[in-house]
Parts: C-alpha cells; sequence; structure tokens
C-alpha cells in the first residue's frame, strides 16, 4: 500500500519525536526561566519576561521558524566576519527546529508555570523558610513538587500543540515523517495516501501522549481532596 | 550597516495586500468554522451515544493530527482521485484559496465545538429547570436559554482560538497565497533579505493580534459585563 516507503517514514517518525522531546526539553527550561523572571520583584527581569512571553506568543510559529532559519543564518554570516571570522556558517535544520521550538514554546510554558506557581498557597513558601530552609530550597522541595501537579493539563497541552508543530520544521528543509510523506507523494502520485498515514503516525503519538500525562497527573494529584459536586 | 530595511519600507504596499489576504481568509474560515461548530457542539453534549461518538471523534482527529497535514489532504491529496478530479467541485478543490479556507475551517470547528460544548455543559443547572418549569420545548431551550448564555461565556476562550486561527493562516503562505508571510516570503526572494522580511511580517501578526485582543476585551465588556468582578 505504501510502495515500499514505510520504512522510511517511520525512520521520519523518529526523527520527528527527538525532535519534539529535545525542543520540549528546552522548551521546559526556558518555561521555568521565564516564569521566574516573571515573576521575579526586580522589575526590569518582570518586564523582560513579560516582553519574551507576549512578543513570541503574538507572532505565528511559522514566521518565527522562517525568521530564525533563514534569518537567523543570514544575520550570522553578516556578523560573523566583524569577528574575524570568513567561513559560510550552515545551520543544520534540526539543530535550527530545536532552538526556535523551544524558544516558542518556553514563552507559552512560561505562562502554565507562572499560573501553576501563583496558584500555590503563600503560607507554603512561608512555613519552608520558618524550618530555617534556603530559598533555593524551598523553590526545589516545596515549590517544584506542588507546581507540577498544577501545571500537568497546562504542560499537556503545549506538548501536544508542539508535538503537531514538528512538522512546520519539514518546510526548511528537516527530513521528518512530513517531508518523506511529500516526496513519497510525488513520487508515486499517491499524496493522499501517504499525508494520510501521516495523519494516523500523529494521532498515535497524541494519542500515547495524551494517556501517559493522564496518568501523570493521577499520580500527581494522589491525596488531593476533590469536593463532590 | 547590519541591517536593512530601506527595501522593505519600499515593499510596504506588498506586505499591505497581504495584511488584507490574511484578514479575509481568518474572517472566511471563523464563520464557517463556527456556523459547523454550534452542530458540533450540540452533539457533542448529547448524552446519546450515536449523536456523541461521531462528534467526539471529528474533534479528537481534527484535534489531534497538524494543520499543514490537513492543508496538504486537501491541496495535494484530493487530487490522487480520479473521481474528484471529474467532479463539478474540482475547480474548487483545485484552487488554493479554497482549500486554504476549507482546511482551517474545518480545523477551527473541531477546537471551537470543543469549546462550545464545555461553555454548554458549565450551563448553571437553575437556568435549564426553570426553562422547562416555564413549559418550553427544547428547541426553544436550545434557542433562548442554553446558546446565548453558552456562546457569551465562551467568549473569553473563543478569543483565543481566534488568535491561533489567525497564526495559523500563515500556513496559506505554503500553498502560493500571498498573505502577510506570503508577502515577506517574495521579498525575501527578490531581494534576499530574510531576517527585515520576516521580522516586518512578524510586527504586522504582532500589531493584529494586539487588535485581536482589544477588540475581544470589548466584546466581553458589551456581552459578558454581567459576570465581570465587581467594581467598588
Amino acid at each position: 500500500m505504501l510502495h515500499g516507503y514505510g520504512s522510511t517514514i517511520l525512520d521520519g517518525a523518529w526523527l520527528t519525536l527527538q525532535l519534539a522531546l529535545l525542543s520540549m526539553a528546552l522548551a521546559t527550561a526556558l518555561g521555568l526561566l521565564g516564569a521566574a523572571l516573571r515573576l521575579s520583584p526586580v522589575r526590569w527581569l518582570a518586564v523582560l519576561g513579560d516582553i519574551y512571553a507576549t512578543v513570541i506568543r503574538g507572532i505565528p510559529e511559522l514566521v518565527l521558524i522562517l525568521l530564525v532559519f533563514y534569518g537567523g543564518q543570514d544575520i550570522l554570516n553578516r556578523v560573523a566576519p566583524l569577528f574575524g571570522y570568513e567561513d559560510y556558517i550552515d545551520i543544520h535544520p534540526f539543530a535550527a527546529g530545536v532552538l526556535t521550538l523551544g524558544f516558542i514554546y518556553g514563552a507559552y510554558l512560561s505562562e502554565t508555570f507562572r499560573g501553576a506557581f501563583m496558584a500555590i498557597p503563600r503560607g507554603q513558601a512561608e512555613a519552608g523558610m520558618a524550618y530555617g530552609m534556603s530559598p533555593a530550597r524551598v523553590f526545589l522541595r516545596i515549590l517544584v513538587p506542588q507546581m507540577i501537579r498544577l501545571a500537568i493539563p497546562g504542560f499537556t497541552n503545549n506538548w501536544l500543540v508542539l508535538t503537531k508543530a514538528t512538522a512546520l520544521i519539514s518546510l526548511v528543509g528537516l527530513q521528518d515523517m512530513m517531508a518523506r510523506a511529500k516526496s513519497a507523494g510525488d513520487a508515486t502520485r499517491e499524496p493522499f495516501t501517504f499525508f494520510l498515514a501521516v495523519a494516523a503516525l500523529y494521532l498515535v503519538l497524541t494519542s500515547v501522549s495524551l494517556l501517559a500525562l493522564r496518568y501523570l497527573e493521577k499520580r500527581y494529584s494522589a491525596g488531593i481532596k476533590v469536593a463532590e459536586l | 550597516m547590519i541591517l536593512d530595511f530601506s527595501v522593505i519600507w519600499d515593499s510596504l504596499p506588498l506586505y499591505f495586500s497581504g495584511v488584507l489576504v490574511t484578514v479575509k481568509l481568518l474572517l472566511i474560515s471563523l464563520a464557517l468554522g463556527l456556523l459547523a461548530a454550534v452542530p458540533l457542539a450540540l452533539m457533542r453534549v448529547s448524552r446519546q451515544p450515536w449523536v456523541n461518538f461521531p462528534a467526539w471523534l471529528y474533534t479528537y482527529v481534527i484535534r489531534g493530527t497538524p494543520m499543514l497535514v490537513q492543508l496538504f489532504l486537501i491541496y495535494y491529496g484530493l487530487a490522487q482521485f480520479e473521481s474528484v478530479r471529474e467532479s463539478a467541485l474540482w475547480p474548487y478543490l483545485s484552487n488554493a484559496t479554497f482549500c486554504a479556507c476549507l482546511a482551517f475551517a474545518i480545523n477551527t470547528s473541531a477546537y471551537t465545538a470543543e469549546i462550545l460544548a464545555g461553555s454548554l455543559r458549565a450551563t448553571p443547572p437553575g437556568e435549564i429547570e426553570a426553562a422547562k418549569a416555564m413549559g418550553m420545548s427544547r428547541a426553544k431551550l436550545y434557542r433562548r436559554i442554553l446558546l446565548p448564555s453558552a456562546l457569551r461565556r465562551a467568549l473569553p476562550q473563543y478569543s483565543n482560538e481566534v488568535i491561533m486561527m489567525l497564526h495559523t493562516t500563515s500556513l496559506a503562505s505554503v500553498v502560493t497565497l500571498v498573505d502577510i508571510t506570503g508577502a515577506a516570503k517574495t521579498v525575501n526572494s527578490q531581494f534576499f533579505l530574510p531576517f527585515e522580511a520576516y521580522i516586518t511580517a512578524g510586527v504586522f501578526y504582532l500589531i493584529l493580534t494586539y487588535i485581536l485582543v482589544r477588540l475581544f476585551k470589548l466584546a466581553e465588556r458589551r456581552w459578558l459585563a454581567y459576570l465581570a468582578p465587581r467594581k467598588h
């Protein structure tokens, strides 16, 4: 049915998964940093965090991807000679994809994490301080474990959106499953078949993620009382 | 000088015509999407499994797959079938604007249906009981009580969906349309200034996003005033 293109598309699916996981790791780190900035009592740091979240969330992913991949490469090659570096710098689509997606979804996650941190009762951190914990220890031992539970629904959403956004990286030349389906469809003149196969693979990926994260949410909510309606 | 914006200045008319294309795509797909979303949402809140299930499957599949795949399935994929190529619809289905609007409308209809269904489920039971006590028929209950209130309460979430759709329309540039992103692509291919071209497109999208956010704030003040926090 897939004219022998099945395995090459599965290879592409593996690349898509790697791209999504690495981008999400970077996005989580940037999201925590962004949330910390936005909750910071230092005013210019909070403003910096707000600008990051607002500007990135106001521009389409595709435009940001094109901006980083083509624009970033161009700027790098315009700036590098000023520092005496004369070779042409070539950014790999995979690296550009991880950086861009991580940077974009870091902004969305900073919003999720900020909300989760704010939802933890103040008394929790104060109790930690009263026990003589350092601010870093309060953050890691008291705030982060409670924040995770509150952030899981938003995290799940962002992960699903990010997984689907990886398809856009095929437009800057990454040979992910989307790009491979496009070439296979062009070669066999059966584009519908191949795009449908890719759609099914994405659906499997999102369904598995949904189940896994729902299980995680249940784990982290153990012992949390839910009021009966 | 590292950056060169003089060319961008001369290309502004192209960007402005791109804004028109973006807004047109957005409005058409939102209108069609909302039209389809209302019956889908009603199906989603139904307790009959054979009414609920098809709508659930539709929204699940659409929300679980990338927009780009959906667009490619319609724009490139449908041409695979001879019956499609020979049908009366082919002049439309080979047209990029039509395919983009169709794909975007299908996509937003699934997300909007889930938003509306959530809003319908959150209707205070007392309102429904009161309507029944007044002797309203089911149709009248939906028309006069459930839908007007659910549509209003869906406004804040729907504004997010509209902004997501604004950003989604940038995919139209992939199927040859010259929207804002398409304009940036054209400028880049003419002058090879990718950074300046795309950052300008980004600014245009930021402005449009800001306008939409303001418009929805106004709409919320108009239609959700009764839910606003009380002022002292």
